[in-house]
């Protein structure tokens, strides 16, 4: 799959970009890119600087220097088309608690200035696909956390992005409920949007198309979960990992 | 447009919803506006004095009538002799005794000065205080009346009248000062709040990603608190006055512009936290300690700044209620209209920019 996607244009394009919190590197020169219909994965411990690069794709952060180009757009001075183009779900899951899953929807939809017919059509086909239609008026502090999760993923794509980032999305769920939300994943990036996702996990690794191994702010590694295994030979994504840290040591 | 009305639709959701934000808004202005008019109240009524008349004469009589009648003073009990009035004291069943002198009309007749002993409880020094001016007056005033056909020589009389509040009225200083107090407490902790709360449940990532300009979601957040905080304002100013009978002389045109421009500012400061405060934790201590605190104690609200050591005048100078409560009285109470209250509104004015101008530095420190 991936060697028939490199043939485009990549859809994120990253050159030396570097994060600086006063003397502290959170990101050094990161450099990669990303194209079309890919899931693409960062994978690393916490603190290894994974937040700080997806804050930093996304325009909620602004980098120290380096070049970041995203959706065909300048990092630096086209922040906002950027934020068109992009859906985002961060770790906690980001929807309000206090208002019904369709007061959610309308909410977002808002925001992002879809008109009220194609809202309405994407509500009903969201809502019977999550299987929620007769849940819809109720109050989303009440759901379980996987349902949290696949709710907070759909309403990323509602506006039709080019890209999603998922910052560590599937904290706190059993392996089973992740795999359900991975199989919601999947369908996205089958109709063409590209897949952003940091994770600490080593089976939601394997899942992705590629994966970028950070440590300490650099990326350390970069390539298919079949290829980094063979060449770490090893026979899971961990073994990888594990080695990878050993052989900084 | 549309986007921003209903993300303003969302945040009354968010209010309406929550029953503690609800009593907040709509509960606590009327209970403190209560509470201030009515408990902590600087007039004397009833106050329960005690009597030791070693005379017993027809002017120790008419004088204690006049005491009694006052309306300031009842008694608690007529005593026979001086040991008896300590252990009352401690008792604390009186606030104070009055002791008149063997033969009092006589000697008042025979020699012109008589003695007549106030004793205070001053461990309430401002009470004390007070009850022994009632008492002086009252008992001038009796000699004066009583007397009037004896003219005493180069005397001067004070004929005194108290402007703008003629009856003393405490309520007439303490709603303006309750209003300052609950429109700081609506607009900057509650803003700073429900904005601290959507960083801490991580919702406000999602609005910086999405396509919502920083300043739409500031106003988004603030609107509806602007909206209620007026609401507020308009209810105590008709509590205040309907209930405690504290006139608006001045123009509402006035009256209103200068609390629009007080909760603005407020609305500025709460922003201006909620940069500071990554939740709501903070946010609420902030304010708390932070804002209520000197709102009353620094304001001019309950204790008058003139009495303050001056390193404590300088600093009620940068407190933002005692220019909106100083304008307020002027407005409502002496009914002066801007050629007065210019400086404050100037003050005001200039606090809020500079709230709002720090607010942007900060956030704009964050995204780099």
């Amino acid at each position: 799959m991936s060697t028939e996607i490199k043939n485009s244009q990549p859809i994120i394009e990253v050159r030396d970009l570097v994060k600086k919190f006063g003397s502290f590197v959170a990101d050094d020169r990161l450099t990669f890119d990303v194209y079309p219909g890919e899931i693409f994965g960062f994978l690393g411990a916490n603190g290894a600087g994974k937040t700080t690069a997806i804050r930093m794709i996304c325009g909620l952060l602004e980098p120290t220097s380096g070049k970041l180009k995203v959706a065909g757009f300048d990092g630096y001075h086209e922040r906002e088309k950027i934020k068109r183009n992009i859906g985002y779900m961060s770790q906690k899951f980001s929807l309000y608690e206090d208002m019904t899953i369709y007061e959610n929807i309308r909410l977002y939809a808002g925001i992002y200035g879809i008109p009220r017919k194609v809202r309405l059509e994407r509500t009903d086909e969201m809502l019977q696909k999550l299987q929620l239609t007769e849940h819809r008026n109720s109050l989303v502090g009440g759901l379980p956390l996987g349902w949290k999760q696949k709710l907070s993923f759909s309403l990323a794509l509602l506006h039709d992005p080019k890209i999603v980032f998922l910052d560590e999305p599937s904290g706190g769920v059993d392996p089973l409920t992740r795999r359900t939300f991975w199989d919601l994943i999947y369908e996205a990036a089958h109709k063409g949007v590209t897949i952003f996702v940091t994770t600490h996990y080593m089976d939601e690794a394997e899942y992705c198309d590629r994966v970028a191994i950070m440590s300490e702010g650099k990326i350390v590694a970069l390539d298919t979960p079949q290829r980094l295994k063979e060449v770490y030979e090893a026979d899971s994504m961990d073994g990888v990992f594990l080695k990878i840290a050993r052989n900084k040591e | 447009m549309n986007q921003l009305l209903g993300f303003v639709k969302k945040e009354f959701t968010h209010i309406f919803r929550d029953p503690r934000t609800m009593v907040i808004l709509f509960g606590i202005p009327i209970i403190q506006l209560m509470l201030f008019g009515y408990v902590i109240t600087t007039e004397i009524k009833d106050a329960r004095i005690a009597i030791l008349d070693h005379s017993n004469d027809n002017v120790t009589r008419e004088i204690t009538e006049k005491l009694l009648s006052s309306g300031y003073f009842k008694l608690d009990a007529n005593l026979r002799s001086e040991t008896e009035i300590e252990p009352l004291f401690r008792k604390g069943d009186i606030k104070q005794v009055v002791v008149f002198e063997r033969d009092f009309a006589q000697r008042l007749e025979r020699e012109g000065v008589v003695s007549m002993q106030v004793l205070a409880d001053a461990s309430d020094p401002n009470t004390a205080q007070m009850l022994y001016n009632y008492t002086n007056g009252i008992v001038q005033d009796y000699i004066r009346k009583k007397f009037s056909s004896i003219t005493i020589p180069l005397q001067i009389k004070s004929e005194v009248r108290m402007l703008y509040n003629e009856n003393m009225v405490g309520a007439f200083m303490y709603v303006p000062g309750t209003m300052a107090l609950i429109l700081m407490l609506i607009s900057a902790m509650m803003t700073s709040i429900t904005i601290a709360r959507e960083k801490e449940m991580g919702t406000m990532e999602i609005l910086l990603v999405s396509p919502l300009k920083a300043k739409h979601i500031v106003f988004g957040k603030v609107a509806p608190y602007l909206l209620l905080s007026i609401i507020d304002a308009s209810v105590v100013v008709l509590l205040g006055n309907l209930v405690f009978g504290v006139p608006i002389r001045g123009s509402i045109v006035v009256l209103a512009f200068l609390v629009i421009l007080y909760i603005t500012m407020a609305l500025s400061l709460g922003i201006l936290i909620s940069t500071v405060a990554d939740s709501q934790q903070v946010a609420m201590f902030i304010s708390g300690f932070a804002l209520m605190l000197p709102t009353i104690l620094l304001s001019g609200f309950i204790y008058p700044i003139e009495n303050m050591p001056v390193p404590l005048q300088v600093l009620s100078n940068l407190m933002p209620p005692r220019w909106f409560i100083d304008a307020l009285k002027q407005v409502m109470l002496k009914g002066n209209g801007l050629e007065y209250i210019w400086p404050n509104v100037l003050i005001l004015s200039g606090m809020t920019l500079v709230f709002l101008l720090l607010s942007i530095k900060k956030f704009k420190l964050r995204l780099q």
